[in-house]
């Protein structure tokens, strides 16, 4: 599904990626580890189409096309979907309008009608039951004065009604208590399929106790330093990323 | 030198414009109003006009519109027409009082002056003075100041008709009022209209006042209202622009508050080639509160110029500004609001914001939020933005599949909706909003109908023929 290969990012003549890999198949989990600074949020934003960022080498392909060549739009309506760390608040405009609104931009690029009002108020309801998300967020303007929580189940909610073949949760479990974590990890769970894969960007090994990944990998410094299967996590959670750094600091050395 | 030569000869010519045709402009009106007049123009002669030179004119420069030559029409052309041969209204629960203004002068069907069951009279001024000259008397001109630079004085001067309201002790206006004033003339013409607008206590009026030229053609119009509040009185006003490149539009509105009254006006400029709006609005007795909200959304050329100033005269008064506007191309908009804040004036609560989107480098937005307070026990604030939109924004509307055309749109019209929210009569606001929307999509024109009308199926003609009416 998707394939990055030697993948090297920079932001104003800084280089953030270098030679980054990563092969993800349909049906898989991976969850992207590391400490701050290392380059996850950037991996998340350049998958998405963030223009911030330079793509100096490398390529990424996502089902057999170049998924640099397309705008971010594009990337959404072929089914990429970005969970954000910070997710962006829009006074002014309704949670509603702005889901059907891209809900039906998809449905035409993919050749389908475009839902009506009623058939959209039933899905966001089957949605919502289906995410365990009972708040009234969709009466309101896009995150307007949401709680981190709320924010954060807010992306989960989007995710469900949009069905992405990829999705990447860029740090969704920051900040979160128990309870909304359990929520994001119960949509996540249940929006799993064979069809679609998900990319878990996360700092702590907390949020894999509730989605198992199949495949675990260490950012450090730019690029994967060490992949592993979901043990790997709890090997990081004991020895913590000063272990990576020295396994890093050695594999530099050779 | 060769510019003040010019405006010379631009204020020589009104005056002797004024000279030639006094008789045809004083018609049957009370003497006193004639008196009025020829202060005013003696004020043309002392003052002239505003330039550049002058603080609230400094980024609105009015040499190139004055030095143009206008047609005047010193008689009233227009013959009693029904408006709704020209608009129908299909929306069905905006239901107004619409009169109509075509070229300045006031068109009616069956009588110029309608006297309401409730005894609130709605018609054309020019009437009024004849008929109700104590009245006129009493609140024409008091609260316009002359003196100032502007072009008050120049209106006063050469006014002939216009919109007159009188709502009567504790009568609550059930119908909005709408005025429609449309500009069509094959000539490049000048307008003056004139407004008055009086609430007696506890009176409730909601005005509902359009802006439209249904023309290309050169026009400038220069426009002045006059609205008392008495005391626990309401006045809903809004003033809704949608004019064509070549039109210019200077429209002073002067507001003038007793105790416990209540203020709410909204300015939405769509469209326009130059337009200012001057707002002075005093709260002269205790208690009072007033709301000035301004949209403008302007592209091309077009500028737009919003000065207001709010004068807390009394103590425990309450006002609110919030201006916002949207600038493409190479648009310029200027917001010049001033507090002002008298020694008597404690416990006032007064709060103004201006803020801007620049869609392009060169738009351009000046804004010169002032304060002026001699009270020392009040709360005042004012502030003024001017940025792009939001980047983080627009890639979050990307990323789930809006291409960057909708995600502008979608952000601003968000933006706007502050200002629209604010509107208090459901189906105007939803109107409203619809406009909004059709504007920045690049979808509304100024050959639109009038904002209450633009969804009538056939589409209207534009081209009045006075004669066969």
């Amino acid at each position: 599904m998707l394939s990055i290969k030697h993948l090297k990012v920079s932001i104003n003549g800084k280089t953030i990626l270098k030679d980054f890999n990563l092969e993800v198949k349909a049906g898989e989990v991976h969850a992207i580890m590391g400490p701050n600074g290392t380059g996850k949020s950037t991996l998340a934003s350049v998958i998405a189409g963030r223009d911030l960022f330079d793509v100096d080498e490398g390529s990424i392909t996502y089902m057999g096309h170049d998924l640099l060549e397309m705008d971010p739009e594009i990337r959404a309506r072929e089914g990429i979907f970005l969970g954000f760390q910070y997710p962006v608040e829009i006074p002014g405009v309704s949670m509603a309008n702005f889901l059907r609104t891209a809900l039906n931009e998809k449905r035409k690029y993919l050749g389908l009608e475009p839902l009506s009002g009623a058939e959209f108020l039933k899905l966001m309801e089957n949605r919502k039951k289906l995410v365990d998300i009972h708040s009234k967020l969709t009466n309101r303007s896009v995150n307007e004065g949401f709680s981190g929580g709320e924010k954060k189940k807010n992306e989960i909610f989007q995710m469900a009604m949009l069905e992405p073949k990829l999705a990447i949760l860029d740090e969704t479990d920051s900040g979160l208590d128990i309870d909304a974590m359990k929520v994001v990890a119960n949509g996540v769970n249940k929006l799993r399929s064979p069809e679609n894969s998900t990319i878990l960007i996360t700092h702590y090994q907390r949020l894999l106790d509730y989605i198992i990944p199949d495949y675990v990998h260490v950012l450090y410094d730019g690029r994967i330093v060490k992949s592993g299967g979901k043990e790997l996590a709890f090997e990081l959670e004991d020895k913590g990323y000063e272990w990576i750094r020295k396994e890093a600091g050695v594999q530099e050395a050779i | 030198m060769q510019n003040i030569t010019e405006n010379i000869s631009t204020e020589q010519r009104m005056i002797d414009l004024f000279q030639e045709n006094m008789d045809l402009i004083k018609g049957n009106e009370p003497e006193s109003v004639t008196g009025l007049r020829q202060k005013a123009i003696e004020v043309v002669k002392t003052n002239g006009f505003p330039d550049i030179t002058s603080e609230n004119w400094r980024f609105t420069d009015l040499d190139p519109l004055l030095r143009a030559v206008y047609d005047f029409d010193f008689t009233n052309q227009s013959r009693p027409f029904d408006i709704e041969k020209i608009f129908s209204c299909d929306v069905y629960d905006l239901d107004t009082f619409s009169v109509t203004l075509l070229n300045g002068w006031f068109v009616y069907q069956n009588a110029p002056l309608t006297t309401l069951k409730d005894g609130t009279i709605i018609g054309s001024l020019s009437k009024a003075m004849e008929v109700y000259p104590e009245l006129v008397n009493k609140y024409l001109g008091t609260i316009a100041p002359m003196e100032q630079p502007g072009l008050t004085a120049l209106n006063t001067a050469f006014f002939q008709d216009g919109l007159f309201i009188y709502v009567p002790e504790y009568v609550k206006v059930d119908k909005p009022i709408q005025l429609i004033n449309i500009v069509n003339s094959e000539k490049p013409v000048m307008f003056q209209p004139r407004h008055l607008i009086i609430q007696e206590n506890s009176s409730e009026l909601t005005l509902v006042h359009c802006d439209h030229s249904l023309t290309h053609n050169i026009s400038f119009t220069n426009s002045v209202s006059e609205a008392f509040l008495a005391k626990n009185a309401v006045l809903d006003f809004y003033k809704i622009q949608n004019k064509g490149h070549n039109s210019a539009v200077i429209n002073s509105s002067f507001f003038s508050q007793k105790q416990h009254s209540k203020l709410t006006s909204s300015a939405l400029t769509l469209n326009g080639g130059f337009t200012k709006n001057i707002v002075y609005s005093l709260l002269e007795e205790p208690e009072c509160n007033a709301t000035h909200n301004g949209l403008y959304l302007v592209d091309s050329n077009q500028h737009v110029d919003n000065q207001l100033e709010v004068d807390h005269a009394a103590p425990n008064c309450t006002s609110e500004q919030l201006y916002k506007g949207i600038l493409d191309d190479e648009a310029t908009a200027v917001f010049n609001g001033k507090i002002m804040v008298r020694r008597e004036a404690q416990k006032t609560l007064a709060y103004q914001n201006n803020k801007n989107i620049l869609l392009t480098d060169d738009a351009r937005a000046n804004a010169q939020p002032q304060l002026e307070i001699y009270a020392d026990d009040v709360k005042c604030s004012h502030g003024a933005t001017v940025g792009q939109l939001d980047q983080e924004a627009m890639f979050y509307l990307r990323s789930r599949g809006l291409n960057e055309r909708a995600a502008r749109q979608l952000l601003m019209y968000a933006f706007a909706a502050e200002v629209v929210r604010r509107i208090s009569i459901e189906p105007l606001k939803e109107r409203i909003d619809h406009l909004v929307e059709k504007r920045l999509k690049g979808e509304l024109s100024i050959c639109d109908q009038c904002m209450l009308h633009c969804n009538t199926k056939e589409p209207t003609v534009f081209n009045i023929d006075v004669s066969k009416l």
